[in-house]
């Protein structure tokens, strides 16, 4: 149950989606989303289609992994779906009772469906294919400029990293507990929704006592070495732009710029 | 109860880039009533052999019989095999959570679905064969006391399902000297007074050699060795080559008996040491 979770789960590689920039990459999946939001025929979802699926291809990341991390949202989209199907006014198809499908609702429906799959798609690309540490890296870099607007960028970025760094630890604590739970007899599979609720304590008690515990030693690993946040911090790694990264901005602007024209053109 | 296992496999994620052999082709015997001790270098698959034997984890293949039930079936009842089999795991005072003592210890058997007085009795009596002291600790949290206490309620909450199998790993792991010989004397009153079966994980082989009666040695996923403890304890050079010891005093023998002196040197403890050099010392009439 625990294993469906891929978003922050890096899968290593050294393909060309690997080795971009993490900035470019991160550009890259903003441009992706907010192209989503402009695509409204049938048309242009061809574009968005072949972008990711070449992407995918090219990381060499199995698609069995990536349609992994769409299961927990399934139900989602399963409710976007039903929603959008029976709440849009239009041409009716057909009804049962109170519930009518329209033409337009199951094209809107079908949209909505489409846009959370391949967002989901496209957002796990990225961690999937980019170090939780390179990922942290780029946003850093990328809010850089909005510190003179008083933004801690460095800071939110070391949050962020401790955060991601913490999902897999977090996780493996919560599969040790739920098994030393488990073998005391407990039994968090079955029963109605109350008796899972209740289940569910002997498990997040001590998982919050070893995260704040686990928070105190790392803040104290920290400061034992002399860690004191942003300013004139030097890294380990510097990013800098390759050619690579130039093209793939330039594919994706262009794959955004012929959204936007089936959009307002077409 | 008799544990035996047949040809067991354990691959983690399997089919990703993370895929990772932890047991390779184990085949095992432990019969009622034996005090195994396990060992191996970190990584060498003791846990996920361990996790096994009361169904955490589920086999990739093989076969696993805890007296006559096969518990690798499908449609086993893991909850009876899970009474049968208590297994208190590394730093077991992090799993405890309620806000008393007794109500921690209580957990196990309120959840085989005993009624009060018995769930009652049994946390009397494991508190007791740990230690710790029923009317003054029964009420308080468990997050008060000391490291040591607190790994004792974690042990109780496992034995108040009253195992028939207990498997312990590492239950000494970060202890001092004195709660660490605390815990083992405790473990091995148990042993003496039940006739249950124990199985000990451990990295100190001086534990090992006062304790168990029968040790297995594991090496990446497969059992290197297993016999008596003084029997393994003289392959001192293989055990070295997979990052394993032998106890102090057993090296300690073994160098003078090297040296010529006539003592034996497959010694286990300290007190066996004593009477042996004792002996030695008298015959030679240089004391």
């Amino acid at each position: 149950m625990l294993k469906n979770i891929t978003i922050g789960q890096y899968f290593p590689g050294n393909t060309i989606i690997h080795k971009l920039d993490p900035r470019i990459k991160i550009l890259i999946t903003l441009i992706f989303i907010i192209a989503l939001f402009f695509v409204d025929s049938f048309t242009p979802y061809l574009f968005v289609i072949a972008f990711i699926f070449i992407s995918i291809v090219l990381s060499k990341v199995p698609l069995k992994y990536i349609l992994k991390g769409l299961k927990p949202l399934f139900i989602i989209i399963l409710i976007t779906f039903f929603i959008n199907a029976i709440l849009t006014p239009g041409k009716l198809i057909f009804n049962i009772g109170p519930i009518s499908i329209t033409e337009e609702g199951l094209r809107q429906a079908t949209f909505m469906a489409l846009r959370l799959v391949f967002l989901v798609v496209g957002t796990s690309l990225l961690t999937l294919t980019t170090s939780p540490i390179a990922l942290t890296d780029g946003i850093e870099k990328l809010l850089n400029p909005f510190r003179k607007v008083g933004l801690p960028a460095h800071e939110l970025a070391m949050m962020m990293t401790i955060a991601l760094r913490f999902i897999p630890t977090l996780l493996e604590e919560t599969d040790k507990i739920m098994k030393a739970q488990m073998a005391r007899g407990a039994d968090f599979e079955s029963g109605n929704i109350m008796n899972r609720a209740k289940s569910l304590v002997p498990l997040l008690v001590p998982l919050f006592i070893s995260a704040f515990r686990r928070a105190d030693e790392l803040a104290m690993a920290m400061e034992a070495r002399c860690y004191r946040g942003g300013d004139n911090r030097t890294r380990m790694k510097v990013l800098s732009l390759e050619k690579r990264d130039y093209l793939s901005l330039g594919i994706s602007l262009l794959m955004f710029a012929i959204i936007i024209f089936f959009r307002y053109f077409i | 109860m008799k544990i035996k296992i047949e040809g067991l496999n354990h691959i983690y994620s399997a089919g990703s880039p993370f895929e990772i052999k932890a047991l390779d082709d184990v085949n095992l015997e432990i019969d009622k009533g034996e005090f195994v001790g396990l060992i191996g270098h970190t990584g060498s698959g003791k846990s996920t052999l361990v996790q096994h034997l009361n169904g955490l984890l589920k086999a990739t293949s093989g076969k696993i019989f805890i007296g006559d039930t096969e518990i690798t079936k499908k449609d086993i009842k893991l909850k009876t095999v899970r009474q049968k089999v208590g297994l208190v795991f590394q730093y077991p005072e992090h799993q405890l959570f309620e806000e008393t003592i007794y109500k921690d210890i209580a957990f196990g058997p309120k959840n085989l679905g005993l009624k009060d007085e018995e769930v009652d009795e049994r946390v009397k009596e494991s508190m007791n064969l740990v230690g710790l002291d029923y009317n003054s600790v029964k009420d308080r949290s468990p997050f008060e006391l000391s490291g040591g206490q607190r790994r004792r309620v974690a042990i109780a909450g496992v034995l108040a399902m009253k195992p028939e199998i207990l498997i312990l790993d590492e239950p000494t792991a970060g202890l001092d000297p004195r709660g660490r010989d605390e815990i083992l004397g405790q473990i091995k009153s148990l042993y003496d007074k039940n006739s249950i079966t124990i199985i000990l994980v451990s990295h100190s082989m001086e534990d090992i050699a006062k304790l168990v009666n029968k040790l297995i040695v594991m090496h990446k996923g497969k059992v290197n060795m297993q016999g008596h403890p003084r029997e393994i304890f003289k392959r001192v050079d293989e055990l070295e080559k997979i990052g394993l010891g032998i106890p102090q005093i057993t090296y300690l023998m073994r160098e003078l008996s090297n040296r010529g002196k006539n003592i034996k040197s497959d010694v286990l403890t300290v007190d066996e040491a004593k009477n042996e050099l004792l002996k030695y010392l008298r015959s030679n009439d240089n004391a």
